[in-house]
């Protein structure tokens, strides 16, 4: 495949996860960031939002587990997550975080769960599609190319 | 009209640049527990020419300041470090960043004139409102972008000049967009405030607007 196909097929697929709501400006923003002095920025942050992601998954699942629950840390490691989250613009997994901080506000355990599970799909579509991302950005790269701009209005 | 302010602020900005000698790098320490926030706001920083420390705790801030109270204090070859400005987040564990300001500004004078803007994703008008009155410059809400950061460069940069200038500034602008009643929260800066941040981000709204709409 040519460049200039890699680069129209990055695009329409950077148009679709807006388009689903899987991201949002604030991705857009991080990639303003990136330049020659820091190719490999946007994949530095998404790789330590992987990290993070995977780190508070873990201490949530053990959060709800526990006999007595103790609703103020779940809502502790949701509000991180729901942060770090909002800074890549990974808007469903920040959206879910908003609706499991309601139900840690509610005491409602089962709805707490459920939400749990909720974010840690939302966390793997975004995952994925990230990785298809940052995988078809470093074709373009490796074939001579450059990543176009966007805009999102 | 938009236009015609971004281009007298960016030539101002090119001027301010060129009438300092050398020590034209602002150097900003960045508080965050977040490792994504904290890679973020360096780049964000460096990106804008700044020199950037960043540290993950209030504590780590203090230690870097020479504030820790360890007895090893500050005058000993304190030639140091010097800090135009700090950028904390607000929620953080151990100490929070509203407590890293109240501490700050409760130090001798070299360290309270330091400018302390509050980071937060929580949108919290008393919030806001106590960070402001406890002498914060300002309050950004996350995730923080370049535009905020080019802002605040500027402001302080201003300042590095003269103050008197900055007040003139101050008075000239005061009649921009900003509601009368914001006026009396806000800190200054607030009123050399670009146009409405939906021309630059339409997806995030400034603190500005938003607490706009809460009014």
């Amino acid at each position: 495949m040519e460049v200039g196909q890699m680069q129209r097929q990055w695009m329409g697929y950077m148009k679709s996860l807006f388009m689903e709501g899987f991201l949002d400006g604030q991705f857009l923003q991080l990639q303003q960031l990136q330049d020659e002095n820091n190719p490999e920025f946007v994949v530095e942050v998404v790789s330590l939002f992987f990290e993070d992601s995977e780190r508070i998954l873990k201490d949530l699942s053990f959060a709800v587990d526990q006999q007595s629950v103790d609703f103020k840390k779940i809502d502790a490691h949701v509000h991180q997550f729901k942060g770090s989250s909002a800074s890549i613009g990974a808007q469903r997994v920040k959206n879910a975080c908003i609706a499991f901080r309601n139900f840690c506000e509610e005491q409602n355990i089962d709805a707490c769960r459920s939400c749990l599970q909720q974010v840690k799909q939302e966390y793997i579509h975004v995952k994925n599609k990230l990785e298809t991302l940052l995988r078809l950005e470093q074709q373009i790269v490796a074939a001579g190319g450059s990543i176009p701009m966007m805009e999102w209005n | 009209m938009a236009a015609a302010g971004e281009i007298f602020r960016s030539n101002l900005t090119e001027l301010l640049e060129e009438s300092h000698s050398g020590d034209n790098e602002l150097h900003v320490l960045a508080v965050d527990d977040s490792l994504v926030d904290r890679k973020v706001i360096e780049r964000l920083l460096k990106i804008s020419s700044c020199k950037v420390t960043v540290v993950e705790s209030a504590r780590r801030a203090l230690q870097f300041l020479g504030l820790d109270g360890d007895g090893e204090n500050s005058d000993i070859g304190f030639d140091g470090v010097k800090v135009n400005l700090i950028m904390t987040d607000y929620s953080m564990p151990g100490m929070t960043g509203y407590e890293l300001l109240k501490k700050i500004k409760q130090e001798s004078s070299v360290f309270r004139e330091i400018p302390v803007v509050i980071m937060s994703s929580e949108n919290v008008l008393t919030r806001i409102d106590r960070c402001l009155e406890e002498g914060a410059e300002d309050f950004l809400l996350k995730p923080v972008k370049l535009s905020d950061v080019r802002r605040l460069k500027e402001f302080i940069m201003r300042g590095e000049v003269k103050d008197g200038e900055k007040n003139s500034l101050k008075r000239r602008r005061s009649s921009d967009d900003c509601s009368p009643s914001l006026s009396t929260t806000f800190s200054p800066m607030r009123h050399l405030c670009d146009p409405p941040s939906s021309l630059f981000s339409p997806l995030s709204p400034s603190t500005l607007s938003s607490k706009k709409s809460r009014l």
